[in-house]
């Protein structure tokens, strides 16, 4: 019952890890901009990564494994945002502006984003 | 299908190198292909190699790439579109020559297959009784290749000595040079060694903004020097060594360098330092192979360095692989610091 309920569980997990990094992957396709992307990227560097791994967490076969898993939680959750943080900052400073919705824009593809 | 994905996808990352000209994209396409490769040695099991491919090709190469195109342009000429029959031949024949030349190797996984019968066997069934060493991958390299390893690690500290020997020349101590600031930029003092995040003048904005960097890294150098020292411990019995070790014991120093500047690193590991273990690790090593000659074997025979033989491997094992990981770190940290010590007007 227990080993039925976890199996589930892990799967539930697993097919919401896929799908949000299926969402971030169109996002990081379709979003106009440098900073809108890096939104995007965030949602599978956090949900769909963590998601994931705690799919496997449950279906890990010893403590170790699980030990280890959620050690590489951990670093992910303390490497992406600060990653992010860096590229952000790195795009503003290289003078990338956000883009705020210009009505001008003539695809609705990817508008210039330099300033 | 697993692999076959993978192989597309080092196949597209692999044209998108040929096509890209912008030099920066081109350095992050080859650490995914580096990355994708790492990939497919760990379906394929070879988890020590995709171990060294994930921490020396897509990790080290890329920054040391990097930290290259931070001297130079990063963006190639245009192309120049000629048509080249010529080339297009050479590049058809010798494909189709290879392609012919793989139609004569055996099937994957034939159990027939010369690799599989000549001394792999031996290796499978007698290596863990005669050294050991519970990781086939570390016996094979460490004590019957010995040689081999031996030569590569001479590889790397020759090319560390051939950086410092070009490049390293009369900019050795960047402390004098207040323009070489990882990270700076231009016109940006480097800190005194020791007073962390000393205000320089007209600084202080870009201090602040550098603090959740500098806060994260900080955070995280301790548990990278901690999984390189686990990385070399634990090369007996899984996969790891004195290769990936130092390239990720060099890492932390290089996350160091990038945060706080390189003279703050190089305040840590200073350059004399360095050139002494860059020569250290294979003086280890070759000092072991001559205590063997000396305790009456031969070159590189770890059996005799202790009452036991197994023991005696095991030692010789540990030993040369700390010889290893010692030069593999000085010489990239050695590089790295050169690079990022030169003066890019310099250079231009």
């Amino acid at each position: 019952m227990v080993a039925v309920l976890l199996d589930g569980l892990s799967w539930l997990c697993l097919v919401a890890g896929v799908l949000a990094a299926l969402i971030g992957g169109i996002g990081l396709l379709r979003l106009p901009d440098v900073f809108s992307r890096m939104h995007a990227a965030g949602l599978i560097d956090t949900l769909a990564a963590g998601l994931i791994i705690v799919g496997l967490v449950l279906q890990s076969p010893s403590w170790t494994v699980a030990v280890k898993l959620i050690l590489i939680i951990v670093f992910i959750l303390f490497t992406s945002p600060t990653a992010t943080h860096a590229l952000a900052r790195a795009a503003l400073h290289g003078r990338v502006l956000p883009w705020l919705g210009d009505r001008s824009s003539p695809s609705e593809g990817a508008p210039s984003s330099k300033a | 299908m697993i692999n076959i994905s993978l192989l597309m996808i080092m196949v597209a990352t692999a044209l998108g190198l040929v096509w890209l000209r912008n030099l920066l994209a081109v350095v992050m396409f080859s650490g995914i292909f580096s990355l994708t490769a790492a990939s497919l040695w760990v379906v394929l099991g070879a988890v020590d190699v995709a171990f060294t491919e994930a921490s020396v090709g897509a990790g080290i190469a890329t920054v040391l790439g990097l930290a290259s195109l931070a001297l130079t342009r990063t963006e190639h000429e245009k192309r120049t579109r000629v048509f080249h029959l010529p080339a297009l031949i050479v590049v058809l024949v010798t494909g189709a020559a290879l392609i012919y030349g793989t139609l004569d190797m055996p099937g994957w996984g034939d159990p027939d297959a010369p690799i599989h019968t000549h001394v792999a066997p031996r290796y499978i069934e007698d290596s863990l009784a005669e050294t050991g060493v519970p990781n086939i991958v570390t016996s094979v390299l460490a004590s019957y290749r010995g040689f081999d390893t031996l030569g590569e690690t001479t590889v790397i500290f020759t090319a560390g000595v051939g950086v410092l020997v070009l490049l390293g020349r009369g900019r050795r101590y960047p402390v004098a040079n207040p323009r070489v600031a990882a990270g700076g930029g231009p016109g940006r003092a480097p800190a005194a060694p020791g007073s962390e995040g000393a205000a320089v003048p007209g600084d202080s904005g870009e201090m602040r903004f550098k603090a959740i960097l500098r806060v994260g890294g900080k955070l995280l150098i301790p548990p990278i020097l901690l999984f390189a020292f686990y990385t070399q411990a634990h090369g007996e019995l899984g996969p790891g060594g004195g290769f990936q070790a130092g390239v990720i014991f060099a890492s932390a120093f290089i996350l160091y360098a990038l945060l706080f500047g390189v003279p703050m690193a190089r305040a840590v590991a200073p350059a004399s330092v360095l050139r002494g273990t860059l020569a250290l690790g294979v003086l280890i090593y070759a000092g072991v192979g001559i205590a063997g000659v000396l305790l009456g074997g031969n070159y590189l025979d770890y059996s005799v360095l202790a009452h036991d033989p197994v023991h005696g491997q095991e030692l010789g094992i540990i030993l040369i692989e700390l010889g290893v990981g010692i030069t593999v770190a000085s010489a990239m940290m050695t590089v790295f610091f050169v690079f990022a010590g030169q003066d890019p007007q310099q250079v231009d």
